[in-house]
């Protein structure tokens, strides 16, 4: 105390009595005095009962931001299980409706003499929008391929000499007897359509979708 | 870590004298290097070399928050109204529209609003804002209220404004005279934005009489 009735204060940061940040305040106070997930004031100032619902939806106040109710959350979960669960249903009835509908059935696609060894053919099957290939590799074998590149569909040409297949756009090379990448981005083995000889005929029967 | 609830940002504009200290400082800090989040404004250009420091007020109804269309301006539970949040800010500009104390600014080039947040990063462990720590005049002090209670027994803290119909209170204190503050405990902005200075007129009574440079030919 001074004589003007005033306490002069000590403002010495290195002082050893000192309390709290700024010497002044006890160091109990360090924590905030109120309650801090209670912030928020609505600018009309009335109590936050009587604001709209949309005040409480987007709120200001980052605790407020920040909170998940437990029902909230547990509403979250069960809704996100249930449309997984739904989803894996789909699936199956999918994969169920696709074997009852069966394949696409036999299509011609040339006879054995029209092709001699390391010729080619494209052709278009199950459907107009599946461009394949076909590819004569030997005497008695014959190879055939959905033209989609498995890393982004482009068209892919085999190279009979080379025993590949190329994709021109990223250098992706499959092996020309199986299927199977060998080089560049693919990770999976082309679709491969399976073959049916019949008098002398080639054909289409169906085509086996893999995925390793 | 929030800011300590004991320590208070308070402005004196009767003491800012203008320096850019604050300005400067503010201009260093890492967060956002190069552009100053503190605002060194002249009252009345024309008539007065008066300058005021204008720093976030961090408002309890923050309106650039209210108007935010993207919700990317939030307030920490210790009150302080934070930065535009970068991934949600869209730069529209209604927080510069809408602050009435003229504190957000639109970074065009980087598409973000980018404001005084009373130095988060430092406040946060319980030290000053940069400009409170540089100010030479202490036009802008961070401590406690006893403290300013001390420091300045002529003036009151206030933290109440009025902008026509709209009252806000702040977690930043403006120095006000005593007695003033016990007359009327706001500040009616509007009101004062039409006022003019009275007795401020200076009369320069040694030439008052005749034009000294009457006869000077230009």
């Amino acid at each position: 105390m001074n004589g003007d009735g005033r306490e002069r204060l000590d403002i010495r940061i290195d002082d050893a009595d000192r309390q709290g940040l700024t010497g002044t305040a006890p160091a109990a106070l360090d924590r905030p005095l109120r309650d801090v997930e209670q912030v928020t004031i609505a600018p009309d100032w009335r109590p936050m009962d009587e604001q709209p619902a949309w005040r409480t939806d987007f709120p200001i106040d980052w605790p407020q931001d920040q909170y998940v109710e437990r029902r909230d959350f547990m509403k979250f979960m069960v809704l996100t299980s249930l449309a997984f669960t739904a989803g894996q249903l789909w699936i199956a009835a999918e994969n169920w409706w696709r074997r009852q509908r069966g394949g696409a059935g036999l299509v011609r696609l040339a006879a054995l003499d029209d092709l001699t060894v390391g010729a080619t053919r494209t052709f278009a099957y199950p459907s107009e929008q599946d461009p394949c290939v076909l590819v004569r590799t030997g005497e008695q074998s014959f190879v055939a391929y959905s033209q989609k590149c498995t890393h982004l569909s482009c068209a892919v040409l085999p190279r009979v000499a080379e025993g590949i297949i190329r994709c021109p756009c990223h250098e992706g090379l499959f092996d020309l007897a199986s299927g199977r990448p060998v080089a560049g981005p693919p990770r999976r083995p082309l679709s491969r359509v399976l073959l049916e000889f019949r008098a002398g005929q080639i054909y289409a029967a169906g085509v086996e979708e893999r995925t390793a | 870590m929030p800011k300590p609830d004991y320590l208070h940002f308070f402005i004196d504009p009767n003491r800012c004298i203008g320096c850019q200290a604050c300005v400067q400082a503010c201009t260093e800090c890492d967060t956002h290097r190069g552009e100053s989040m503190i605002h060194l404004e002249f009252l009345d250009r024309a008539e007065s070399v008066q300058t005021v420091p204008v720093v976030c007020m961090h408002c309890e109804q923050p309106t650039c928050a209210e108007v935010c269309p993207a919700d990317a301006i939030k307030r920490t539970g210790d009150g302080v109204v934070q930065s535009a949040r970068k991934p949600r800010c869209i730069a529209c500009g209604n927080c510069v529209m809408a602050c009435p104390f003229g504190v957000p600014e639109v970074y065009e080039d980087r598409q973000i609003m980018m404001k005084c947040d009373m130095c988060y990063d430092r406040t946060s462990v319980g030290r000053k804002p940069m400009c409170a720590t540089v100010c030479p005049s202490q036009a802008l002090f961070f401590g406690t209220r006893e403290q300013i209670e001390q420091l300045r027994p002529m003036s009151t803290p206030l933290n109440r404004f009025q902008f026509g119909r709209q009252t806000i209170s702040t977690r930043v204190f403006m120095m006000m005279p005593a007695e003033l503050v016990t007359r009327q405990p706001y500040l009616d902005v509007t009101a004062a934005m039409d006022e003019r200075p009275r007795a401020r007129a200076i009369a320069l009574t040694l030439i008052a009489d005749s034009d000294p440079f009457a006869g000077v030919e230009v």
